[in-house]
């Protein structure tokens, strides 16, 4: 296979998804944890402050999901393919969730009723929490490995993808996004919401490093391969470390109150658990269970050269200029969020 | 329990089908956006700053149901078509992949500033973002449509592996991104598109004129959504002869089937209201005699090829449903015409806001466009089959093979509940909002009355 910059194309566009994912966490993360906190904002004021911290942003940073989706279609059929059907009713589920998220933040404000907004409060912070966990589900399933036989066809039931361990991960990734989306609101809010969230951030980062501890121990202890290449190339080892340091020097921000500080540190540990995935998984990207023979590898699924090479090309060309708009509107909508006649 | 694949079909076609209520709209209404916000930096009236707000509010409506059922349809063809990705994935990824990158990213991100951006940005800037989301838009037809045309006419590929592992890989990008059909397809996806949306702007207006509020907004809003109808009615039907010519050529059952044209040896005739009996194997109706003869070949003696001259295994099956749903898109392409040139004529002559029983038409006629473009994609996409790549990978081939149909059963109602839901939310909401009205500033007397009839807190 061609390389560019001595890696191959393959490895690249492993690169590109794995970043377009980072992405995709590390933005809709803090949206969708909002979304999960959404119901400890008692006051009607509270929630539509809440709501319009995300108001301008949510839906480019969704965007970042129909991106990835795109990249994985166009890098690795074969996978999308695979993971997709295997995963039928979850992503079923989750498509469903978002349609009711992306009409719970729409709706909501447009109508006065009591009941009306109540239901819509219910249903943003049900569907945010759900996409979340299902998103967790999926990625533990994804790190452990199911069940597929050697036409990469899903051997198991519905039940196989309720394990301890892809539960764990659920949990932990809704504790990230949890804590994400309280750092990001206090950024956004003053007064009273914002002494309320203070103490939300402080929780939140408690019941996150609970979580990381226990998903390091098990990933440790349970998943072997995902060990295997750190112990290959031990340098790689800096990354573990760098995930550790990154959350104690979290928490140290949360507690003197450096919010902006602390949100660039939460969004740096999304991306480092992320690439210490990548990295257990690589070159695979699909794991079977029943025999490791049946892997899929980067290089049985990938398009074909003249393909990626041409993906690259229009990544390259397009990755600016998303995060050049992507600044831009974060730019726009800077500082505290002040209610007017066009919010939500 | 129906088959995995009839099921599958079922629900991609009732999936796609609700999705394509609503892009046609945004892009629609993205165009009269640009052109209502502009005479307002052109002319600095307030009538058009208010009904461009009144508009992106409409606008933000529409737009969030198309990006909610839009990821849906992104996912599906993994989920339910699993093969099928797998074949196409090298050709259609590259285009799905630029659809989100290159438009998807523009239109969200500018939407933001569009919707909470006034007063955050200055004018000229909100006018660009108003212009970003408008172009966003219309590029993310391009690219799905470019897609689908591959599907339709594929070039710019060759088959590697065999059997059940087999692909499409691609030769040339740029052949493949200009297939045969797609620049016809896209022009006329487009087209229908700036129908759909400047209809439903001409037919709030009229409601409005009807109902003698909003007078002034509502006569503003008809002339910006006429501007634009008047030139796309009359472009769709070039537009539309177009994409008949490629399909006469590259797909010659499909055009057999729209006009339900068996016998190769005959002159075809072309049939303004007819019906296919396809156990005889026979049409009736008003036709022109010769005149499918004459628009493919210009002669209206030359035989044209008929449904037999394809395998029966290879040809559409539900003739009439295709020559029906064609003859639908193609009478009421007809009437738009009419009924936009009248209109214009009418306002030229400065009576048209008189004729209440025109307003009344334009009320309703904001469903047209909408069947049409429907209907249009029927025609296309059932007159495809049984190919879902043409003449290279059949629909029945090209499922996920560890689905079953349970499963999909049970996505499908899933699906159903949960559209019909979204579909009276809409409707509701819509209505809420055309009841409010654009806030008018300037004439105390009409919000007043507004809101003490009605009573309605001025919330959006
Ligand atoms: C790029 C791909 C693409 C695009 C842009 C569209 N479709 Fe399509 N359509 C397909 C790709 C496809 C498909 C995946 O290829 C299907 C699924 C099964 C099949 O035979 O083709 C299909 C089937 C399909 C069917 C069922 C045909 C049958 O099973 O007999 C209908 C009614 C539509 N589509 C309607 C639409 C509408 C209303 C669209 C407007 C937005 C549309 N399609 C755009
Ligand atoms: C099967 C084919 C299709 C797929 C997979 C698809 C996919 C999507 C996705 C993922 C989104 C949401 C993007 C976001 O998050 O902003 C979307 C929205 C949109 N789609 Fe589709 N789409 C399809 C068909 C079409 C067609 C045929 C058109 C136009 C002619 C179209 C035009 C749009 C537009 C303009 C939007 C933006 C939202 C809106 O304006 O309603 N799509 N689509
Ligand atoms: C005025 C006469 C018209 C003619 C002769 C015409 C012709 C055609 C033809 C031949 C096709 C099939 C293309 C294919 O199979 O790939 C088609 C498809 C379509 N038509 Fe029309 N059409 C007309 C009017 C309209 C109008 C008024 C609308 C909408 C407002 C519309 C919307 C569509 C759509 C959305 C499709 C499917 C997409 C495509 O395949 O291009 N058409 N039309």
């Amino acid at each position: 296979m061609a390389t560019f910059l001595s890696l191959d194309l393959a490895t690249w566009w492993f690169l590109v998804i794995g970043g377009l994912i980072t992405g995709y966490g590390v933005l809709d993360g803090f949206d969708l944890g909002a979304g999960a906190l959404h119901l400890f904002f008692n006051k009607e004021e509270s929630r539509r402050t809440a709501l319009n911290a995300i108001g301008p942003v949510w839906d480019g940073n969704e965007v970042w999901l129909v991106i990835a989706g795109g990249a994985l279609f166009a890098g690795f059929p074969l996978v999308y393919g695979v993971i997709l059907s295997t995963f039928y009713i979850p992503f079923m589920l989750f498509l469903v969730a978002l349609i009711f998220r992306a009409i719970s933040i729409e709706f909501r404000s447009k109508e006065p009723m009591r009941w009306w907004r109540k239901l819509w409060d219910i249903s943003y912070m049900a569907s945010s929490t759900f996409i979340t966990l299902l998103l967790g589900l999926i990625l533990g399933n994804l790190i452990q490995g199911l069940p597929f036989n050697e036409k990469h066809e899903f051997t198991g039931t519905l039940l196989t993808f309720f394990n301890p361990y892809a539960i764990l991960i659920a949990v932990t990734t809704l504790s990230l996004f949890m804590m994400h989306g309280a750092i990001y609101l206090t950024m956004k809010t003053e007064n009273r919401l914002y002494a309320k969230l203070t103490v939300l951030v402080n929780n939140c980062s408690k019941f996150f490093i609970l979580c990381f501890i226990m998903t390091s121990m098990a990933t440790l202890i349970y998943i072997p391969h995902m060990t295997q290449e750190f112990k290959r190339y031990p340098v790689l080892f800096a990354l573990p470390l760098a995930a550790v340091l990154t959350v104690l020097n979290l928490k140290r921000n949360i507690d003197s109150r450096k919010y902006f500080t602390a949100f660039v540190f939460s969004s740096i540990t999304t991306a480092i658990l992320l690439i210490l995935f990548a990295i257990g998984l690589f070159p695979n990207i699909i794991i079977s269970s029943t025999n490791p023979a049946w892997n899929i590898s980067i290089y049985q699924a990938a398009a074909s050269e003249t393909s990626l090479r041409i993906m690259l090309i229009i990544a390259a060309i397009g990755t600016p200029l998303v995060l050049a708009y992507t600044l831009f509107v974060f730019w726009t909508f800077r500082g505290k969020v002040k209610l007017n006649e066009m919010s939500y | 329990m129906p088959s995995v694949e009839i099921l599958s079909r079922v629900q991609f076609a009732f999936t796609i089908a609700f999705h394509y209520i609503y892009p046609p709209l945004s892009i629609g209404l993205g165009v009269c956006l640009v052109i209502m916000e502009g005479l307002y930096l052109k002319t600095g009236s307030a009538i058009y700053q208010e009904i461009t707000r009144f508009w992106i509010r409409i606008f933000a409506l529409i737009f969030g149901i198309g990006v909610a059922t839009g990821i849906v349809m992104e996912f599906e063809f993994g989920t339910n078509w699993a093969t099928y990705s797998h074949y196409v994935g090298d050709i259609f990824g590259s285009a799905l992949a630029a659809e989100g990158i290159f438009a998807f990213a523009l239109e969200s991100g500018f939407l933001g500033v569009l919707l909470f951006g006034w007063n955050r940005v200055s004018k000229g800037v909100h006018f660009f973002a108003t212009i970003m989301v408008a172009l966003g838009s219309i590029f993310s037809a391009l690219w799905i449509v470019i897609a689908n045309s591959w599907q339709q006419t594929p070039t710019g590929y060759r088959i590697e592996g065999e059997g059940m592992q087999a692909r499409a890989v691609v030769t040339n990008f740029w052949e493949m991104v200009f297939n045969p059909s797609s620049i016809d397809r896209f022009s006329h996806v487009i087209i229908g598109s700036f129908l759909a949306g400047s209809f439903l702007v001409m037919s709030v207006a009229a409601w409005y004129i009807l109902h003698r509020q909003f007078t002034k907004h509502a006569q503003a809003m008809f002339r910006v959504g006429l501007r634009v109808a008047v030139v796309a009615a009359l472009l769709q039907l070039f537009t539309g002869h177009r994409s008949a010519h490629y399909v006469s050529k590259y797909q010659p059952a499909k055009l057999a089937a729209m006009e339900g044209h068996f016998d190769s040896l005959a002159v075809a005739d072309m049939y303004l209201l007819g019906w296919v009996d396809q156990e005889k194997q026979q049409t009736s109706g008003i036709k022109i005699p010769g005149g499918l003869s004459f628009l493919t070949h210009g002669s209206f003696k030359t035989p044209v090829q008929g449904l037999r001259a394809t395998p029966e295994a290879d040809r559409p099956t539900a003739v009439n449903f295709v020559f029906q749903t064609y003859h639908i898109m193609v009478g009421i392409g007809m009437f738009l015409i009419a009924l936009t040139l009248l209109a214009a004529f009418l306002l030229w002559k400065k009576k048209l806001f008189d004729q209440r029983w025109l307003m009344m038409i334009f009320v309703g006629a904001v469903l047209l466009p909408q069947i049409a473009n429907q209907v249009g994609w029927y025609t296309a996409e059932v007159g495809r089959q049984p190919w879902v790549v043409y003449g290279l990978l059949r629909t029945s081939d090209a499922l996920s093979k560890t689905v079953t149909a349970n499963q999909v059963m049970f996505s499908l109602v899933l699906f159903t509940l949960v559209y019909v839901l979204l579909f009276m939310l809409f409707l509701f909401l819509l209505h809420r909002k055309i009841q409010h009205g654009p806030d008018v500033t300037q004439n105390e007397e009409e919000v007043s009355d507004l809101y003490s009839k009605r009573n309605i807190n001025p919330i959006h």
